[in-house]
């Protein structure tokens, strides 16, 4: 086994070490899967498969509907109208989705949340970052948009309305960024690569890479990943 | 009866959430209960989430609003522009009539 | 009467935001991945809704609503509801996971589940 300490999860599952090195809730899922498989509601293939595809979902679809949309009014205009339809256009496939799109100008700011449990467009953008789902930010973005804001580093001026979304039944929110100036001429790819995820929550505003470096440090670093969502092989779990 | 509701309230219309604290699962978060705004758009109808906790089918399904509130309404002490809002989506039985 | 449920935390005080990202572990993509194919989404048949994962979220405890993770809840929920959906029974869980954790506790366990993966991670 490999398997190494789970120390918060086992301190949740009552502080007796019974399950080490396991968390209670992981040997929970085991067992949830075995019944499940032998009871013949599920296959261990089926199971794979969707967590293949849940991985091959991510911010860089979103990323490639915003470019879009920035050189190409009407396309603009049918995501505004239809954000699933406009996902699909791309190829991407997002059943059961209902997304709306909601666009910053430079009168409004959009940021999303849900504040019940933790709504995201997980069918584009894949699965939604450890913050996002935080008692901190659920609980505070509706009521102090502005000073949450500021913690992300993005100060909104006051002449600009905040409009914050919460994702709270059935419909899924993505925010459509303004384009940076100083992007004349610049291609679909490159537009693309100044999407960030946290743009597309609304908690960031896409900037040119010298205008990032120039930028004011914010208070503490941030561990900023442009694929936090990928636990390959590669790569090192990050605490978090 | 048809298993969608038909919408009673259009784009514009001013309504208010009803305040009200029911048992069971619900999608109206406390803090929006009893506020006024304005519909801005109707998304469709959809199985009621009350029901649908409770293993049934949560028809008939209900018009859902995107309703947008000003923040200053919304919170005491709201710290930012008065142009400044807040949307979320109502289901056509929690506007008051 | 119960107003404002303990999950229902909109305009309550809290700290500030951390800015924490998370690598998801295999066993949390493989609770995500049962809670899509459990609700239809991704084409086989429909076992429960997601306001039933909701609302047996929504019933635990406070406090261990806050120290347990993402998927620490939904893996409890999913098995209550399955549970209430009548797929299996509590004895039935009762045994599988005294089994589950006798495997587990085996020294040098070959393998703890089919398909469990190699890989864990530390941290959640």
């Amino acid at each position: 086994m490999t398997m190494e300490r789970n120390e918060k999860s086992g301190r949740a599952a009552g502080g007796t070490g019974r399950y080490e090195p396991y968390s209670y809730f992981q040997l929970m899922e085991v067992s949830l899967r075995e019944l499940l498989v032998e009871k013949g509601v599920v296959t261990e293939d089926a199971i794979a498969g969707a967590m293949a595809a849940m991985r091959a979902r991510g911010p860089e679809r979103g990323a490639a509907m915003v470019a879009r949309a920035w050189l190409d009014p009407a396309y603009k205009a049918r995501m505004l109208a239809n954000g699933s339809a406009a996902a699909e256009e791309l190829g991407f496939e997002v059943p059961g989705l209902k997304l709306i799109v909601v666009e910053n100008t430079p009168e409004t700011h959009n940021v999303i949340v849900c504040t019940l449990c933790s709504c995201y467009p997980r069918m584009l953008l894949g699965l939604p970052p450890e913050w996002y789902k935080s008692r901190p930010y659920r609980s505070r973005v509706v009521r102090e948009p502005r000073i949450v804001l500021a913690e992300f580093g993005l100060r909104v001026p006051p002449q600009v309305a905040i409009r914050v979304h919460d994702s709270n039944a059935d419909m899924r929110y993505m925010v459509l960024p303004m384009r940076p100036a100083g992007t004349e001429g610049w291609s679909e790819a490159q537009l693309a690569g100044l999407v960030t995820r946290d743009c597309l929550i609304g908690v960031a505003v896409p900037t040119l890479p010298a205008a990032r470096k120039s930028a004011k440090p914010s208070p503490r670093k941030p561990a900023r990943s442009k694929t936090p969502r990928k636990p390959n092989k590669s790569r090192k779990p990050r605490k978090s | 009866m048809s298993a969608v509701l038909e919408p009673m309230f259009r784009t514009g219309d001013r309504v208010r959430v009803r305040k009200a604290a029911p048992l069971g699962h619900v999608r109206t978060p406390f803090y929006i209960r009893g506020h006024a705004g304005v519909v801005e758009r109707i998304c469709g109808a959809f199985p009621n989430p009350e029901e649908l906790a409770q293993q049934r089918d949560g028809l008939p399904a209900q018009p859902l609003y995107r309703v947008r509130f000003r923040q200053k309404d919304v919170w005491p002490g709201y710290r930012g522009s008065a142009a400044d809002v807040i949307e979320l989506e109502i289901f056509q039985h929690w506007i008051e009539a | 009467m119960i107003e404002r449920s303990h999950h229902d935390m909109g305009g309550q005080p809290a700290g500030r935001v951390k800015r924490s990202e998370h690598a998801y572990d295999d066993w949390e993509l493989r609770v995500d991945a049962m809670m899509m194919l459990l609700t239809g989404v991704t084409g086989m048949k429909k076992r429960m809704t997601v306001d039933e994962l909701r609302k047996n979220i929504e019933a635990l405890p406070p406090a261990d609503y806050d120290k347990m993770g993402y998927y620490d809840r939904w893996v409890i929920s999913l098995t209550q509801t399955m549970i209430q959906r009548g797929v299996f029974t509590t004895d039935d869980l009762a045994r599988k996971l005294a089994e589950v954790e006798h495997r587990a506790q085996a020294p040098k366990s070959p393998k703890l589940a089919a398909g469990a993966g190699k890989k864990r991670a530390p941290g959640r």
